[in-house]
């Protein structure tokens, strides 16, 4: 385990504020206590000092992971969010997208969200934005990228994706193995 | 005239015919010594000092050589001699003098680990015999190698202890043990070796073995490139050799927990220039808010159409890319509008 070198954190904060936007400074800096970044096997966890300073009592090898996973680091250095910083992004994400009931299962199974699944999405969306995407109940699912902004989403017909998936709950139960 | 030239030619051919056998017969006081087996002839017979005093006495070492030469290849005739293509060889008998050494002799090797704890202990070697009786195979096989007695590779079945963890692969494990085992031997002979002669032995991975990967060789070479004194600057490389990668200092990270605000700090100064390096200005952000301006226009005059059909043409006008035959169309064709600025 080691913290992240500055280009590392570099990336990573441009991933999330694809997301989230200026609220990563909510989660850098926070009232409630000193939480850090630190990356092990490639892997970026997020967690509290406290939680830290136990997690350095276990051996590097035995050491599986520490607070949550927001995502790890490909072999060519790129950051890649996975579904178990949704907790993290879902309170500060800037642009939601709500999906129709109808769609919610399609979108939890890995596909893209339609025009046709499409509930309601935040105003002045920018295409290719990072998006977060909620249930009608305002549940968060998951979180994507929108493939057309929100203008378009009007005007285009109902079977054109209007959100890319990127990950979404039902990777709980699809990535088990994976998860750390 | 010509007569006599003949005469005289006939006189000198056997003068030189004379000579020749003479010169075949060598006539020494003394008989040489020879050491066929060595092509070695050694001449015992005196050496009048008056023939090497005198000028001629190149001439006369000549003479010598030729002679004593002579003498040791009418040996060399005396062998019996076989035809080998097209060349007559003469089949040497053994040396019969012995050369000295040409080194010193080899120094005791130290002995081993084992042979001096085997000496401390008084354990003795016990002779082992050849071949050990197989049950199996109800015959005797050799104790190991090809085909050898009691082979444990060749078990089909193996029991998993009561200790053990059933998900533990058994024939995997016998095969890495046996590996594990050759590794330890042969790297305690390689020790044994370097011990004997007090040769320094390079770090883990450098020393030769028979088999090497593709990622030890290339080490060792990177590790022989830079043991120059300028540290392998100013190597030449192949033609096609890349450069070596993870090459360079160690890289030193921060420690694991260090100065938390100061992590802080970082971290927020990072956020802070990232954010001013964003462009204030989004061309799609521009594109969508002239689209959201020109729906709007689209509603409403569709909404004044609708109301009087008076205000038609002074509702035409629209901002600079409006006029394009709005009337038929309802808000849906928007899609004709140049969208500039999207790629």
């Amino acid at each position: 385990m080691r913290p992240l070198t500055e280009e590392e954190t570099k990336t990573m904060f441009e991933k999330l504020s694809k997301y989230i936007g200026e609220n990563i400074k909510l989660l850098v800096d926070r009232p409630d206590g000193t939480y850090c970044f630190r990356l092990h096997n490639d892997r970026v966890y997020y967690m509290s000092e406290k939680i830290l300073k136990l997690a350095t009592n276990i051996s590097r090898d035995k050491l599986i992971s520490v607070g949550t996973c927001f995502g790890k680091f490909t072999k060519t250095k790129k950051f890649r969010l996975h579904i178990t910083a949704l907790d993290f992004l879902a309170p500060y994400a800037k642009f939601k997208v709500w999906v129709k009931p109808g769609a919610e299962q399609s979108f939890l199974y890995g596909n893209h969200v339609l025009k046709s699944g499409l509930g309601r999405i935040t105003e002045n969306t920018m295409q290719y934005q990072g998006v977060v995407v909620y249930s009608m109940a305002d549940v968060p699912l998951g979180f994507g990228v929108a493939a057309k902004t929100t203008q378009e989403c009007r005007r285009v017909d109902p079977m054109s994706i209007v959100v890319f998936h990127q990950a979404d709950v039902g990777e709980f139960i699809r990535s088990e193995d994976t998860l750390t | 005239m010509a007569a006599c030239s003949v005469e005289q030619l006939l006189a000198k051919a056997e003068q030189e015919e004379a000579e020749k056998l003479k010169s075949i017969s060598v006539h020494k006081e003394l008989d040489l010594d020879f050491d066929v087996g060595n092509l070695l002839a050694c001449d015992k017979n005196r050496i009048e000092s008056r023939d090497f005093r005198e000028q001629k006495k190149e001439d006369f070492l000549r003479s010598l050589a030729r002679d004593n030469t002579q003498l040791l290849i009418n040996e060399i005739w005396k062998l019996p001699t076989e035809r080998v293509e097209e060349a007559i060889v003469a089949k040497l008998p053994e040396p019969a003098t012995p050369l000295p050494r040409e080194k010193p002799p080899p120094k005791p090797r130290p002995p081993t680990k084992w042979e001096q704890f085997a000496k401390l202990k008084g354990i003795q070697k016990k002779k082992k015999t050849n071949l050990v009786w197989d049950e199996n195979a109800k015959e005797w096989r050799r104790r190991w190698g090809y085909k050898r007695a009691n082979d444990d590779t060749k078990e089909w079945l193996i029991e998993v202890p009561e200790t053990a963890d059933p998900n533990e692969d058994q024939f995997a494990k016998r095969v890495k043990a046996k590996k594990e085992r050759v590794a330890k031997n042969e790297f305690n002979r390689l020790r044994n070796i370097a011990r004997a002669q007090k040769v320094k032995v390079p770090g883990v991975g450098l020393t030769p073995k028979a088999q090497q990967s593709k990622d030890e060789l290339s080490r060792a070479v990177s590790v022989a490139k830079t043991s120059t004194a300028s540290m392998g600057r100013f190597q030449d490389r192949l033609p096609k050799e890349k450069a070596p990668k993870n090459q360079g200092k160690k890289r030193k990270f921060e420690p694991l927990i260090g100065d938390f605000s100061s992590e802080k700090q970082r971290q927020l100064e990072l956020l802070k220039v990232m954010d001013s390096k964003k462009p204030k200005l989004d061309i799609t952000k521009a594109v969508n808010k002239q689209m959201r301006e020109d729906d709007r226009e689209e509603a409403a005059a569709k909404h004044k159409k609708g109301a009087g059909k008076k205000g038609r043409k002074g509702n035409m006008l629209g901002k600079g890319k409006g006029g394009k035959g709005k009337g038929g169309k309802a808000g849906g064709g928007g899609k004709k509008k140049g969208k500039p600025g999207k790629h």
